[in-house]
């Protein structure tokens, strides 16, 4: 009851004198804070379950009822999984396929937004409006042709075929969009009469300025290019060209009813894209955000 | 702080940019196009040729020693008349109907988060979001471990209260609702994110005046909160929708390739899946996503046609 009063009236510090009677917020935070402690749970819990299974042994996960805590902390899984399939292979792909990608999207669509916020030319509205039309079309509408090209490109089964059409991007432009066009005007105005090129201006000037909304695109876009599926099962099937996620789903063929393993290889092929989450938390969030405004 | 802090007054103010002299703008037309040109290529490769060549490809039938062969709408009849695509469009919209219960949760989560004086709410925000930046794969198969039947740990934890044990995933009654939960799931922390930016834009004096006029938190949630936010609600649904009508990942993983229950769980991605990349039906596939997409683009309008009567623009 003490520790409770003392929360709440740090909590409304400097509005504590004017509130009304503490106890009562108090109440009705708790069982908020109750409701809101419950949903968290179940958001995180089944990945305490993940972690706990991958260090139990496989006799210990069949036995009913299950045990909660392993009863010895049993790592093997985790080297099977390295045994079992490339899984490092598979790892170092998947990040050069989201490197790539993320830094294609990068380039491409800040200096194509840059243009279409900053610049006067004629078809300007409608080639933007012919871009984000890209949009609206369902992936499964460009896969085939897609695969087409690549094959054609001799590119199957190899680290370009994973980034190559992901890194061009509609919802990218338009982000990098919005954030040119809240710059003031004078800047390059100024530049200009100093004598920069429009490169310059834009290399040295105005992409700077877009520091955040880089940050905010590359950590969107690193997340989609990691947890993709679909196209890399379709363009690399040799188990040394793909990337952790469809590489997944091999080895949940290969052992089907083994869930240590199978928890053990899915929690590492997470971690990397949980510790950036854990550090650039910030700027998935603004990402999010900003799909979310109708801006 | 926002991203994009003057957007809207920049936007007015760029258009009305003053013409400068003739040459230097021609002169700057072209490093126009040169900036635009590396994005463009790629689209007209990686897009807009595809699309073409998609819309083609769904007219012909692909020979087994290659090449394409006119048939006609030969493809669309036989997308229209075959039972695993009706069925599969079925599942699809089930997804879509379940996976939209994520934006109730999220606006209720975003609510309570918006109580003033709350702590925490940073944190309970990054805990509610992590499902969703997870690995779908990851995802599916933790999830499948949690419904397995034999000792998955839901089955155990309904057993405390006197449910029977249960194949969920392998049973085609709850399959589908199996996978669409896991969906609810792992979107409801994105849903947040958009919710908790729309509820921080309504005007806390609305509720200061609300609360003095005697109304409780139930009743401001939904005289001032739910018509603010509408136009956001709106615009996610219209996102959740476009999205779970292309649903597959999970599916795939959860399901594997033996499941019995695979033909009930199907979704139109999925199905598209199999016919261009393990069937070798290349047209048929094509056929089925144009229908996928026109599907998506009429749902869409009929989104847009119905927000005018449930949508409040301030």
């Amino acid at each position: 009851m003490a520790d409770t009063e003392i929360t709440g009236a740090r909590a409304t510090g400097a509005e504590a004198a004017v509130a009304r009677p503490r106890w009562r917020v108090n109440g009705g935070s708790v069982a908020t804070h109750l409701v809101l402690s419950l949903g968290a749970l179940v958001m995180v819990f089944p990945f305490l379950w993940q972690a706990l299974t991958a260090l139990k042994s496989l006799a210990e996960v069949s036995r009913v009822p299950p045990t909660f805590l392993p009863d010895d902390w049993n790592w093997s899984s985790f080297d099977e999984v390295f045994t079992a399939m490339p899984f490092r292979e598979m790892l170092t792909n998947s990040a050069l396929a989201t490197a790539g990608r993320t830094a294609g999207q990068l380039v491409f669509c800040s200096l194509a937004a840059y243009a279409f916020a900053r610049m006067q030319f004629r078809g300007r509205d409608l080639l933007f409006g012919l871009f984000l039309s890209v949009l609206m079309v369902p992936s499964s509408l460009l896969v085939l042709p897609q695969y087409d090209i690549i094959q054609q490109f001799g590119l199957l089964n190899s680290t370009p075929a994973l980034f190559l059409p992901g890194m061009f991007s509609a919802f990218g432009t338009f982000l990098l969009r919005q954030a040119f066009l809240a710059l003031p005007k004078e800047l390059e105005e100024a530049a200009r009469i100093d004598g920069a090129g429009s490169f310059r201006i834009f290399w040295s000037i105005m992409l700077p300025l877009i520091r955040p909304a880089l940050a905010a695109l590359a950590v969107i876009t690193a997340m989609t290019a990691w947890n993709d599926l679909l196209w890399p099962l379709i363009v690399n099937t040799d188990p040394d060209a793909m990337p952790i996620s469809a590489g997944l789903t091999s080895l949940e063929g290969q052992y089907e009813t083994n869930y240590p393993v199978m928890m053990a290889g899915s929690l590492i092929a997470s971690l990397p894209m949980l510790l950036v989450y854990v550090f650039l938390q910030r700027h998935f969030v603004q990402s999010v955000a900003f799909s979310g405004s109708k801006g | 702080m926002s991203l994009f802090p003057a957007t809207a007054a920049a936007k007015s103010a760029g258009r009305r940019a003053p013409r400068t002299a003739a040459r230097p703008v021609r002169r700057g037309q072209r490093a126009a196009y040169g900036f635009i040109a590396p994005l463009g290529i790629g689209f007209g490769v990686f897009y807009f040729w595809p699309m073409i060549q998609t819309f083609y490809f769904s007219f012909t039938e692909f020979g087994p020693f290659g090449g394409h062969t006119w048939t006609g709408t030969d493809n669309y009849a036989r997308v229209l008349r075959d039972v695993t695509v009706w069925q599969a469009l079925g599942n699809t919209l089930i997804y879509c109907g379940i996976g939209l219960v994520a934006l109730p949760l999220a606006i209720v989560v975003a609510a309570l988060l918006n109580r003033r004086g709350l702590r925490g709410v940073a944190v309970y925000r990054a805990l509610y979001f992590v499902p969703f930046v997870t690995l779908p794969v990851a995802v599916g198969l933790v999830w499948n471990w949690l419904y397995n039947g034999d000792f998955g740990l839901l089955n155990e934890i309904l057993g405390w209260f006197g449910v029977d044990r249960h194949y969920w995933v392998s049973d085609p009654s709850t399959a589908v609702l199996a996978i669409g939960a896991v969906m609810v799931w792992s979107t409801t922390g994105y849903y947040l994110i958009i919710f908790m930016a729309g509820i921080k834009s309504i005007p806390r004096d609305y509720y200061e005046a609300a609360e003095l006029d005697g109304a409780g938190p139930v009743r401001r949630f939904f005289t001032i909160t739910l018509p603010l936010l509408s136009p956001t609600l709106f615009f996610a649904s219209v996102i959740c929708m476009i999205q779970s009508l292309q649903t597959f990942d999970l599916i795939f993983i959860m399901m594997g390739e033996k499941n019995p229950a695979v033909g009930e769980t199907q979704s139109v991605v999925g199905l598209f899946y199999t016919w261009a990349f393990i069937e070798n039906a290349q047209g048929a596939a094509a056929a089925l996503a144009f229908l996928l997409m026109l599907l998506i683009a009429g749902l869409t309008y009929l989104q847009f046609r119905l927000q005018r009567k449930w949508v409040h623009y301030g």
